[in-house]
């Protein structure tokens, strides 16, 4: 494979340059010592870290949205499991269909989800409910979990089934003490893209959230559409850094190619 | 276990989802599409008839039309700038060594997951007024004499939007880029191709398929944004995103808004299906 020259290394920077200025930028300015927005040079402060547990709305919007995080990313990754096992197992009538329907919350735009979840619950009473936001984020991150069970379970070696099937083990020893162990790697893979998926939305949840029920991506919107002052800038760099960190986590343990791109039945 | 048994496995292993889908997706959909046909007024509020009232608005009125013609000119500016300049970053990426190779795929991938509010912030900070950054580095290359209208414009729209989509064209040329088989690109320049003629009738046409499926993504993801119109954008600029949400959420016409986010819905799939088709013939031919 040929290397790049200097005019690729330096598009290459610049692009480098384009994709991380403005999350830079939301970290750099959180540090302003003023009282507006202001990038600083001389003079750091933590003053507006600090005044973030001053707000509590953002502080309980943080706890509610790591809560639902890991409550629907687990929910989903439960119900995931037993789906991905009849798709990777069996062939039956109604199993494309039924892996497009699963799948589909990726190809419906949010605003649609949102605006039809924000119709279905006031119906049905569970209006700006905490119940309603976990059904919603269940199903939005629904297809991130079954990719990843399913790329799991497709590569799973049934020899090693057999063997304990031979061996005399009853199936329901067979699945905890063979099958589930086998595809942990992918469920808790599945579960960490999940959380972060329904960590970060913001559209679909937007309409279905009340003043009590607001999610921290929520939160942050409601507040930039008022205002935009440091204390937003600093409750972002905050996001940034822990998504990062997750990130880096991810990425050893992984590896974010095969998270992103994933080997789903279909490819995507 | 039974024939029967056999053959009722794989429905009742996928029951639990199955009934999570038809009760949270397909019932609300099916609302959402009835709701559109709903009457509503000032005050009397949703009333539960049948009349394509909201549809012959959405469908005639100049204000919906200017509305969808100006979401999808954005998604399609996104999209040609996410496919010319993602696409060579995502060539440049798979020529890189090892180390960078996978450090640089992740900076440029990771901040698919940072919330699209903190980025689009980042954007809000850098465009801010006459004064902010972008301006100042694009003056001070020289690249123009006077300050860019960016926030609350088309343009910054199309510049924030393009920054948030743009991992997605990366991805899907990089994914193309792994198919590929060096040995093709060596053969080439071994039989005297230079570096432009092997881009050009050697690499370019085994990625197109990458670079059109990436154009697809892009391109619906652009069209239904909300996060980043809304914020970029303001309350004037309106796209079909944030205006359903300002009949849901402001003017409480929600039958309105659902015509506006059924037929945002139906366009897209159609837009979709549409061009996954035409690349899947135009590309069947050529790989077979």
């Amino acid at each position: 494979m040929s290397k790049n020259g200097p005019l690729a290394l330096a598009y290459h920077t610049l692009f480098v340059t384009f994709m991380l200025a403005p999350i830079l930028v939301v970290c750099w300015v959180a540090f302003t010592p003023e009282g507006f927005l202001s990038f600083p040079t001389d003079n750091w402060s933590l003053r507006w870290f600090y005044a973030i547990a001053r707000y509590p709305e953002f502080v309980s919007a943080f706890w509610r949205s790591l809560w639902l995080g890991a409550l629907s990313s687990a929910i989903a990754v439960a119900v995931s499991v037993p789906a991905a096992l009849a798709i990777a197992r069996y062939r039956f009538p109604g199993r494309e269909a039924m892996t497009t329907l699963f799948m589909s919350p990726l190809m419906i735009p949010h605003i649609v989800l949102g605006i039809a979840f924000l119709r279905f619950f006031t119906q049905i009473g569970l209006g700006g409910t905490f119940v309603g936001l976990v059904l919603a984020h269940i199903v939005i991150v629904l297809p991130f979990a079954l990719r990843l069970t399913l790329a799991s379970a497709i590569g799973l070696d049934r020899a090693i089934e057999h063997a304990a099937v031979s061996l005399g083990a009853s199936e329901w020893v067979v699945l905890r003490r063979i099958t589930l162990p086998l595809v942990l790697p992918g469920l808790a893979s599945g579960w960490a893209l999940a959380f972060i998926n329904s960590f970060d939305e913001v559209t679909m949840t937007v309409f279905i959230a009340a003043p009590g029920t607001e999610t921290l991506p929520v939160r942050m919107f409601l507040y930039i559409q008022d205002n935009i002052d440091p204390l937003v800038t600093s409750v972002s760099a905050c996001v940034i850094a822990i998504t990062v960190a997750a990130l880096v986590v991810m990425d050893r343990a992984y590896g974010l190619e095969k998270l992103l791109v994933g080997r789903g039945v279909d490819g995507r | 276990m039974g024939a029967v048994a056999v053959r009722a496995a794989p429905y009742l292993l996928s029951l639990p989802a199955l009934l999570l889908f038809a009760g949270v997706v397909v019932a609300p959909l099916v609302m959402t599409v009835l709701l559109s046909f709903h009457d509503w007024g000032q005050y009397k509020g949703i009333e539960p008839v049948f009349i394509l009232k909201n549809w012959k608005e959405v469908l005639t009125d100049s204000y919906f039309h200017e509305m969808f013609w100006r979401t999808f000119r954005i998604a399609f500016f996104v999209t040609l700038l996410a496919a010319l300049f993602g696409a060579p970053e995502a060539y440049i990426l798979n020529r890189m060594r090892s180390p960078w190779r996978g450090l640089f795929l992740l900076v440029i991938l990771g901040p698919l997951l940072i919330s699209v509010v903190a980025r689009t912030l980042g954007w809000a900070l850098l465009f801010g007024g006459n004064s902010g950054l972008v301006n100042k580095a694009l003056m001070s290359a020289g690249l123009i004499s006077a300050p860019l209208p960016f926030m609350f414009t088309e343009t910054g729209v199309v510049v924030a939007l393009a920054h948030v989509l743009m991992p997605y064209m990366v991805l899907a040329v990089w994914a193309a880029l792994q198919r590929l088989d060096p040995q093709i690109e060596n053969a080439a320049v071994a039989l005297g191709a230079g570096p432009f003629t092997v881009l050009r009738r050697i690499v370019l046409p085994q990625v197109m398929p990458g670079i059109l499926s990436g154009a697809i993504i892009v391109f619906a993801l652009a069209a239904s944004a909300f996060a980043t119109p809304a914020i970029i954008g303001g309350r004037r600029l309106k796209v079909a995103s944030t205006l359903a949400y300002d009949e849901f959420l402001n003017t409480l016409n929600w039958p309105l808004g659902a015509a506006v986010a059924v037929l945002l819905l139906v366009a897209l799939v159609a837009i979709v299906v549409g061009a996954s088709r035409l690349v899947e013939r135009r590309y069947a031919q050529v790989f077979g």
